[in-house]
């Protein structure tokens, strides 16, 4: 599975190109350096997007992970602020904080399947929420912040991370960092599709109990996918605290969840991509629409309701029709 | 501890009613209605212009209420769910126009009605007071039996009469209810219109009591939702059942644990999940729904 033909090595090589040199040089030339925060945003939101992608990979509608990004928020921003760790090692720490908490939650709630699932992820964002404001760790309704920025990092006095504080662009910076973190998520998430593991998530997407018969582990594979899918959803939402230098309840609410899993379905379940094309679609569109003041929500709503209305299996579905059934 | 009770059975006889529109919906399409909220709201507004801003009588501004949103729910369902539940690979796909359709209503509430605290004179005067052991305002009361005198007006709809009886085998088994003559797509109508208006009447209701705005939406579909997953999907005594379940866990949370702060709602969803981990189909689903 691993040889890419030629056309799909230079697609990722321009890809890449047009996000690490393109924008940047467009951002410069036409002087709308607020697209930066919006990109930074649509990055670091596909990342968790991702996670919900793979939990719909095993057959599960997951609209819990608002609660997770929010987990990784706190915990990063408890970590840098009271415990004066460094924002890259409160990073995965984070994410691992998620994931052990998906293991937890996990367990039983995997049980569950379709409706009932969405139902009880959903309720999970709202619990989550709620411990947020009833804990002290977390400063109730006031939240965390001034969460300083990014300290920088260096291994025997050779700098590998600039200090973020001293830095003139920090607009840049993170929108450099989001990227990347989004390419190196997107990576692992294509490579895990195609391994033992995706195709295994494949045969459970399809018939849990015939995958079971023929000696899948299920129950293992489930809570690692969910535990991955959180692990993601801990690290978007970590960076976004750090962007945003606060936390809140609120930072991340139902809402939001309902907006990972739209991520995922607008575009398109069947591909590795999807969420991330989903997202920025998603995203930039609700920004776009910003100037039509008070009509922006009707008209974003009625374009979502008009996608799903004529193209059901998602915005990259367009092109599987074009070349047949894949 | 009457007031608790009597607390209980109030809260829970809306909660019901939400519930059962929801179930109902849920039913007949397997589509988890996350519009259910915002068609509640939608149902307080109507009651609130026709009977709090031009003086219509209370029962009419009601009708009016359910009426309007039995039409939109079931243009709702012939143009848009009817199409994409066809059209899609996947049926979850019914979720993201659910989405969708709440987002709009929210924004066309937004215009129309505005982002305001709405509420309507009192429908009736007077307090019962039983010994200040009980005390409870007649409107509540009247409230609280309209709102089960429609339960039960519903109940027998689905036991007694034939669109009763072909929604229930529409609910059973789609392609059996087919083959035996029933027209799916019609009823598959009336079903999603008989929900929606479920949730205009609670709205109609309530506007006398908690007042109606703009972002009562999305929380009213969550408590949908826990009813629901309390009571098993789909199944229309699950409904009822966790919506008294949850106004009795509300009604009892909120007077014996108002001294530790708000933290009724979080363990109501502790224990939800526990209870869900325990029996995943609710109290009486089927399961796997």
């Amino acid at each position: 599975m691993m040889g890419f033909s030629g056309k799909q090595l230079v697609g990722v090589g321009v890809f890449l190109v047009a996000i690490f040199v393109g924008v940047p040089l467009l951002i410069n030339v036409t002087g709308r350096w607020d697209f930066y925060f919006t990109l930074t945003s649509v990055a670091l939101l596909s990342i968790a997007s991702a996670g919900v992608w793979l939990t719909f990979y095993i057959g599960r509608i997951n609209i819990g992970q608002g609660a997770f990004a929010l987990i990784g928020a706190y915990v990063s921003a408890i970590l840098v602020v009271k415990a004066g760790w460094s924002f890259w090692i409160s990073l995965p720490a984070a994410g691992l904080f998620s994931g052990l908490v998906a293991v937890l939650i996990g367990l039983p709630i995997l049980r569950l399947r379709g409706v009932y699932f969405a139902m009880i992820t959903l309720v999970l964002t709202q619990v989550v929420t709620l411990t947020a404001l009833a804990l002290s760790i977390t400063n109730g309704a006031k939240g965390i912040s001034n969460i300083p920025l990014p300290s920088g990092v260096a291994i025997f006095g050779i700098p590998l991370v600039p200090d973020f504080g001293a830095m003139e662009n920090t607009k840049l910076a993170f929108y450099l960092t989001a990227c990347l973190l989004m390419v190196v998520t997107y990576a692992a998430l294509y490579r895990l599709v195609n391994s033992r593991l995706g195709h295994l998530c494949r045969s459970m997407q399809q018939n849990e109990e015939l995958a079971s018969s023929i000696g899948v582990n299920i129950a293992y594979i489930r809570v690692v996918i969910f535990t991955i899918s959180s692990f993601f959803g801990g690290i978007g939402g970590a960076m976004f605290g750090s962007i945003a230098q606060s936390v809140y309840p609120s930072t991340f609410v139902v809402a939001d969840s309902v907006n990972f899993m739209l991520n995922c379905f607008l575009g398109g379940l069947g591909y590795v991509f999807g969420p991330m094309l989903g997202t920025l679609v998603l995203y930039f569109g609700w920004d776009l629409l910003f100037e039509i003041g008070k009509y922006q929500m009707l008209v974003y709503s009625l374009i979502l309701i008009a996608v799903i209305r004529f193209l059901p299996n998602g915005l990259l579905s367009v092109r599987l029709g074009k070349e047949g059934k894949k | 501890m009457e007031q608790i009770l009597a607390n209980g059975v109030y809260l829970g006889s809306q909660y019901a009613m939400i519930a059962l529109g929801l179930t109902l919906i849920f039913a007949l399409m397997n589509v988890l209605n996350f519009a259910h909220g915002q068609m509640y709201v939608i149902g307080g507004f109507v009651t609130y212009t026709f009977y709090g801003q031009w003086g219509v009588p209370f029962v009419l501004a009601l009708v009016m209420s359910c009426v309007t949103l039995a039409i939109l729910g079931a243009l709702i369902e012939r143009y848009l769910f009817a199409p994409v539940i066809k059209g899609s690979a996947r049926e979850e796909s019914t979720m993201l126009l659910a989405a969708g359709i709440a987002f709009f209503l929210d924004a066309l509430i937004l215009i129309i009605f505005g982002e305001k605290q709405r509420g309507v004179p009192k429908i009736v005067n007077g307090v019962f007071n039983y010994d200040f052991r009980l005390i409870m305002p007649y409107d509540r009361i009247l409230i609280c039996v309209l709102a089960i005198l429609s339960i039960v007006a519903f109940i027998g709809l689905m036991q007694y009469t034939k669109t009763g009886r072909a929604l229930r085998a529409l609910a059973q088994d789609r392609t059996a209810a087919q083959l035996m003559g029933v027209n799916v797509d019609r009823y598959s109508m009336i079903g999603f219109a008989l929900g929606a208006m479920l949730a205009g009447l609670v709205g109609g209701l309530l506007v006398t009591i908690t007042g109606v705005n703009l972002g009562m939406g999305g929380p009213t579909s969550i408590k949908a939702f826990m009813m629901v997953m309390i009571g098993g999907a789909g199944v229309i005594s699950g409904a009822i059942w966790g919506g008294i379940i949850l106004g009795f866990m509300e009604a009892i949370g909120l007077a014996v644990l108002s001294q530790y702060g708000d933290i009724t709602y979080l363990l109501i969803f502790i224990s939800l999940m526990i209870f869900l981990a325990v029996r995943p189909q609710g109290l009486m689903g089927k399961p796997w729904g």
